[in-house]
């Protein structure tokens, strides 16, 4: 991964996160976010986990901004602005944001990481079906299990919240 | 690997992120922009996860399969609580935080 295609990815991420964060219309605010998840991917693919590209493609891009999209025509006015923010609220929160960032920059700026650099990295779609599936060491069968019946109980969970009361 | 970008880079892109992404969640009154700003922050995390991956443990791929494991949890939680917001909105006729707490009785 070259310097320059990072700087590109991450100016783009930074930018459209600002923008999530500080735009009044709310339709857009969704569509800022879908491209920070796309210069996200863009990241992956460069670090060459293409499988976890796809799947940030699929279902995050695919699958949770258009849910949130289709909930924003559902529950607001396209039309109207969010309301402006108070400068006071404004104000602290960009201290807090700010102290809790430079500590974590300094932090990581100054903290000495291991070089690993003999061991090459295999993310192979076999390497990772063998992987999730496998009870050994290093197999995430487990977790994968647990992450299909959470999904059930959230499928079934948001049906039981989102129905009519009086629909029984 | 070959060139010269290096943890660090991902580790403060993610930390810039996760950071916006506190502040869209201070400052923010709508439940769903907050629920974007909740995205925000998972998606910084889930940067870290993989640079972790790659750079200092790329035998094993533990921050890979916790990246997608998020990104999961993730998916889930935003089918609750849109969920929620939606039938929220029809009690209230209104999605803001202030009124929420008409939730508890």
């Amino acid at each position: 991964m070259s310097e320059t295609v990072f700087y590109i990815l991450s100016g783009f991420i930074l930018v459209f996160s600002i923008l999530t964060v500080t735009s009044r219309k709310i339709l857009r605010t969704a569509v800022y976010l879908l491209f920070v998840l796309l210069g996200t991917c863009g990241i992956y693919f460069a670090m060459d986990f293409n499988f976890l590209a796809a799947v940030q493609l699929t279902v995050y891009a695919g699958g949770i901004v258009v849910i949130i999209i289709f909930s924003i025509m559902l529950t607001s006015d396209l039309q109207d602005k969010l309301e402006a923010v108070q400068f006071r609220k404004i104000f602290f929160s960009l201290l807090a944001v700010l102290i809790g960032a430079v500590v974590c920059i300094s932090t990581i700026l100054n903290h000495n990481f291991p070089q690993v650099t003999d061991k090459v990295l295999d993310s192979s779609m076999r390497t990772i079906g063998l992987r999730l599936l496998s009870y050994n060491e290093g197999g995430f069968v487990l977790p994968f299990e647990i992450i299909s019946i959470l999904l059930l109980a959230a499928i079934i969970g948001s049906i039981m919240i989102a129905k009519r009361a009086d629909s029984k | 690997m070959e060139s010269g970008v290096s943890i660090q880079h991902f580790m403060v892109l993610s930390t810039l992120m996760f950071f916006i992404g506190v502040y869209g969640f201070l400052t923010r009154k709508n439940l769903i922009t907050i629920l974007l700003s909740v995205e925000l922050i998972l998606n910084s995390v889930n940067i870290n996860f993989v640079a972790f991956n790659k750079f200092l443990y790329p035998e094993n791929l533990g921050g890979h399969f916790f990246a997608m494991f998020v990104i999961a949890v993730a998916a889930t939680e935003v089918s609750v609580a849109i969920a929620i917001i939606i039938s929220l909105y029809r009690k209230l006729k209104m999605i803001d935080v202030e009124n929420v707490n008409e939730m508890k009785y």
